[in-house]
């Protein structure tokens, strides 16, 4: 058994248990979502084409790490960087929109601290998010340690290892874009 | 540990994509998502329908991205990623629909007028008079 | 500058003092000793920054066992409380002071005596009995018990700054609130238990991926040891279960900091969110706790059977329908609040079906027995004591599974007695056991088999004696955590019978302390020489004792189960071995740092001493980034060396 697959492969398994957190917060938000305490529901609070572009946004961030991921296999150092790069920028700019939509709720009284369904929400979008910015460190972190070192197998396993995370990430979206936005939109 | 090889890419058991693979991917995703959206700004569904409708897209979309994107099952044998997945998504159930189940039904004895609450333990609990 | 924190946290009574000066003066005791005999370098060197699992799984049983002492003086208050507090008398604690009591003694046994020796007894035994040298991860190993030990380190700072929750073991909303509970109590607990917890299932995913992946050659599943088998349903429990919990922590921990309102009374919030939450994943974590321990008695009970394991297969079954059926029956902590008969039921006969895996055990063990040659061992008499207090416990919790006896028992001593008799009679005396197995495996001298004796019977007539007149009070109405009663009750005899039999188990941890003393002391007597003291059958005991720190210096093929017993019995003998250059992973002082960065993240949370907080992150980031850098993690021992080390152990010229 190999080093790689056996570091990949627990990371997977990490990923399994981080799926099992995000469960708990959606079956909360689940319980909280119609717990609005005379505030503003999911429909009135939250736009959709906004969101739509996040999704779009990070969606197309998971194919170009794909991109990156493909680069890396072939061995070429320079389309590895400028991918991840790419990556880079499409999750700041999914952060930056997502950093808009919170300052704009709280901004309007309807922050965490409204009710039930406010916690809910700010604390799983905002658990995604804060995944995110780590996931955006970490490809800071690798993309020096590749510049310096270049492709070797320990560099391509961490790699290996950031784009499951990214794909993960990208995986847990659809679901809240489902969930909360979607269904919230049509107050199911 | 052998950093002199660049171009060595270790063996990790886990299935590689292609760039037929993750284009499919990408295009399939946007074209459900597309679709996902659709169906709410169009009011194409109401109540469980929409409901259902939403979740089967969002279970549509997690396949082809955990095909597409994590290569799940694309992987040698024994497909351990596959089993800890699927572990993982029994739990996630069990955890999700019970959580919903149990919190549902904790005002089964209160919460409306007392005949209210009384009518809906004897109709539930086939109580004859 | 300082949050929360000033003198007033340092006020205490007479009885907090009291444990404070103990633990000081038992600090104070061990620093000089270390500093007389010159020995900081060697305990740095050999012990903190080891990767060793060996080494981490003696640590994580020191610390269980000294946790367990404080543990057993809580134990020791609160029967004093109960059986005087009668009456006019309020007996010697304030409320106040009792509820953080047995909020401790719980938080303490469960996360730091039972988590801790299991984990330590995973750590020593299952890279050896799966033939190889290491787990998947060391440095991710080192950072799980540094972890563990700054969670430690919380829970008892708050006896000296601050308090302890008194919210119970579980903390419950609203009570564990910060309308309810505005002091850091509530907070110790919660970050000690968030940062142990990471921990934890840090090592789950570790050891999950050893075992799948780092088996010798040949050994299948089926062929591994029942501990073994024990260990990964378990591993599989806790990656599963544990994110729940760290979900449910940080809820709770953002309701009391940043004004949210998950499980709150009032905006919106459902305090049985909480626990459902909470117990979703406290059911599976006393699976997680009792399995392992099956699976050292599973060993035990065939090697001091001198037979083979009856209905291996049968065994692992029943690992497995207990591992999945203990993600079904969580609601059966809380059937009187509220549910209706549909839900109660399907919980209820859920739980009475768990019964059946776990009796078809019970069984197993006692075929096993039936025609065997038995030894009387001590880790044998532990394994009969189990069998007796777990099968009443055991009878206790089928019978609060019918939601309608539930309604009548819940929360009352008939409960509490049920519980401890499935924990200490099944997870504490299966992991006093295991201990007394394997001590020999890796110190190389036998613990005294008197004073072990003694010891056990101390325990078990002791336990008897203090939980049989629960079940009785139980019965008679007495909830759970009383400080005080009315004397027309009657209660008082029986609350008096329970408190001796406390002093009993008692003598019988004087008996253990006694047992490491003078084994210690009389250790040159009691060398094992053959690595097999016990005539056993797993791949362990084909190493020399103690252990060394390679493990295998050739790795084992395995073609059988029990390949150990196999190999014995053909009488093969060992070829000349063929050394190969092995890889070790180099010692390391980063999981002390980035655990010590939790800890101080974990207080500055605690204390609310704001600046702190993105400083102790920072400093988490920091090390993981740097430690990242590293290029040198591991080092070679050529084949040569390993020979001659080899030689050396075995008492072989080179």
């Amino acid at each position: 058994m190999n080093n790689s697959a056996k570091t990949v492969f627990g990371f997977w398994v990490y990923i399994m248990t981080d799926c099992v957190l995000f469960a708990s917060l959606f079956a909360t938000f689940a319980v909280l979502h119609n717990n609005t305490y005379g505030g503003e529901s999911a429909r009135e609070l939250f736009s959709l084409p906004f969101v739509l572009a996040e999704t779009l946004i990070l969606l197309t961030s998971s194919f170009t790490c794909g991109l990156a991921m493909l680069a890396a296999h072939r061995g070429d150092k320079v389309k590895v960087i400028n991918w991840f790069a790419v990556t880079f920028c499409l999750g700041i700019a999914f952060l930056s929109m997502e950093m808009i939509e919170f300052t704009k709720l709280v901004h309007e009284g309807n922050s965490w601290t409204r009710s039930g369904f406010l916690t809910s929400f700010f604390t799983l979008v905002g658990t995604h998010g804060l995944h995110i910015a780590t996931g955006l460190l970490w490809t800071v972190v690798l993309l020096v340690q590749v510049m310096r070192r270049g492709l070797t197998p320990s560099t391509v396993k961490r790699l290996t290892l950031l784009s499951l995370f990214w794909h993960f990430l990208d995986i847990v979206w659809i679901f809240i874009f489902t969930i909360v936005y979607l269904m919230g939109a049509t107050s199911v | 540990m052998n950093k002199h090889a660049p171009n060595v890419v270790p063996d990790h058991g886990a299935g590689q994509g292609t760039l037929k693979s993750y284009a499919t991917g990408f295009i399939l995703s946007v074209v459900v998502t597309l679709a996902a959206y659709s169906l709410v700004v169009h009011h194409v569904f109401t109540g469980w329908d929409l409901v259902f409708a939403l979740i089967a897209l969002a279970l549509v979309q997690l396949l082809i991205q955990l095909i597409f994107f994590l290569h799940l099952g694309n992987e040698s044998k024994p497909r351990w990623n596959l089993i800890v997945f699927s572990f993982m998504m029994v739990v996630v159930l069990i955890v999700a629909i019970g959580t919903l189940w149990i919190m549902d039904n904790l005002d089964y004895n209160h919460g409306h007028t007392p005949s209210e609450t009384d009518n809906s333990i004897i109709r539930d609990e086939l109580i004859k008079p | 500058m300082l949050g929360k924190l000033g003198l007033d946290a340092f006020h205490h009574d007479i009885i907090v003092l009291g444990g404070v000066m103990t633990m000081l003066l038992a600090s104070l005791g061990i620093i000089a000793l270390l500093t007389y005999t010159k020995r900081w370098k060697w305990l740095y060197k050999n012990w903190l920054t080891s990767l060793d699992p060996k080494k981490i799984g003696v640590m994580y049983i020191i610390i269980g066992l000294v946790m367990l002492l404080r543990g057993v003086a809580d134990t020791l208050l609160l029967r004093a409380q109960q059986a005087t507090s009668v009456g006019d008398s309020t007996g010697i604690l304030t409320s106040d002071h009792f509820q953080q009591i047995f909020s401790a003694h719980g938080t303490i046994m469960i996360f730091f005596v039972a988590m801790g020796l299991m984990f330590g007894l995973i750590n020593l035994i299952v890279p050896l009995q799966i033939g190889a040298r290491d787990v998947a991860f060391p440095f991710l190993n080192s950072i799980s018990f540094w972890l563990f030990a700054a969670g430690m380190a919380l829970v008892n700072l708050s006896l000296i700054v601050g308090e302890f929750s008194a919210a119970g073991w579980l903390a419950y909303p609203p009570l564990s609130g910060l309308q309810y509970s505005p002091g850091v109590g509530v907070d110790y607990w919660i970050w000690s238990l968030q940062i142990a917890g990471v921990g934890s299932l840090l090592s789950g995913i570790n050891f999950f991926v050893t075992i799948l992946k780092m088996r010798a050659p040949g050994m299948t599943l089926m062929k591994m040891p029942m501990f073994v088998w024990s260990v990964l349903c378990s591993m599989i429990m806790v990656i599963f279960a544990f994110p729940i919990l760290t979900a449910t922590l940080a809820m709770l921990s953002l309701d009391r900091t940043i004004g949210t309102h998950f499980f709150t009374s009032d905006f919106g919030g459902n305090p049985m969110m909480y626990i459902n939450l909470i117990w979703a994943w406290g059911h599976p974590e006393v699976y997680i706790l009792v399995l392992p321990a099956f699976g050292i008695f599973s060993e035990i009970v065939a090697t001091f059977s001198r037979k083979r394991l009856f209905g291996y297969a049968s065994m692992v079954w029943a690992l497995g329908a207990i591992s999945f059926l203990s993600f079904i029956v969580w609601l059966h902590h809380f059937f009187t609040m509220g549910a209706g008969a549909d839900v109660n039921a399907f919980f209820g006969i859920m739980t009475g079906v768990i019964a059946i895996p776990t009796g078809v055990k019970i069984f197993n063990w006692l075929f096993t027995m039936f025609r065997g040659r038995i030894k009387f061992a001590t880790p044998m008499l532990w394994f009969l004591g189990f069998v007796v207090i777990f099968t009443i416990g055991g009878l206790a919790g089928v019978l609060m599974s019918v939601p309608a006896i539930d309604f009548q028992v819940h929360n009352s001593l008939f409960l509490v007695a049920h519980f401890h008799m499935m924990i200490v009679g099944g997870v504490l005396f299966g992991y006093f056991a295991g201990i007394t197995y394997w001590f020999p495996k890796i110190f190389g001298f036998a613990l005294n088999e008197r004073l072990g004796k003694y010891a056990f019977w101390s325990w078990i007539i002791g336990f008897t004696t203090a939980f049989t007149p629960l079940y009785i009070l139980g019965l008679m109405g007495a909830t759970r955590r009383l400080d005080h009663y009315d004397k027309s009750l009657g209660w008082q005899g029986l609350f008096a019978v329970a408190g001796v039999g406390v002093l009993i188990i008692l003598l019988g941890i004087g008996f253990q302390i006694l047992q490491f003393v003078v084994s210690i002391w009389q250790r040159n007597k009691n060398l094992d020489s053959t690595g097999d003291p016990w005539n056993g059958r797993t791949l362990e005991w084909s190493t020399v004792s103690p252990a060394p720190f390679y493990n295998f210096a050739v790795t084992p093929h395995v073609t059988d189960r029990d390949q150990f017993w196999a190999d014995k019995q053909a009488k093969t003998t060992a070829a000349k071995p063929h050394y190969e250059d092995i890889g070790m992973p180099k010692n390391t002082g980063m999981g002390i740092v980035i655990a010590g960065f939790a800890f101080i993240f974990g207080f500055a949370v605690i204390w609310h001493i704001i600046w702190l907080i993105p400083l102790a992150l920072f400093g988490i980031i920091a090390s993981v980034i740097i430690r990242s850098t590293d290029d040198e993690t591991e080092y070679t021992i050529t084949a040569a060396e390993l020979a001659k080390l080899d030689s050396a152990h075995k008492g072989q010229p080179a």
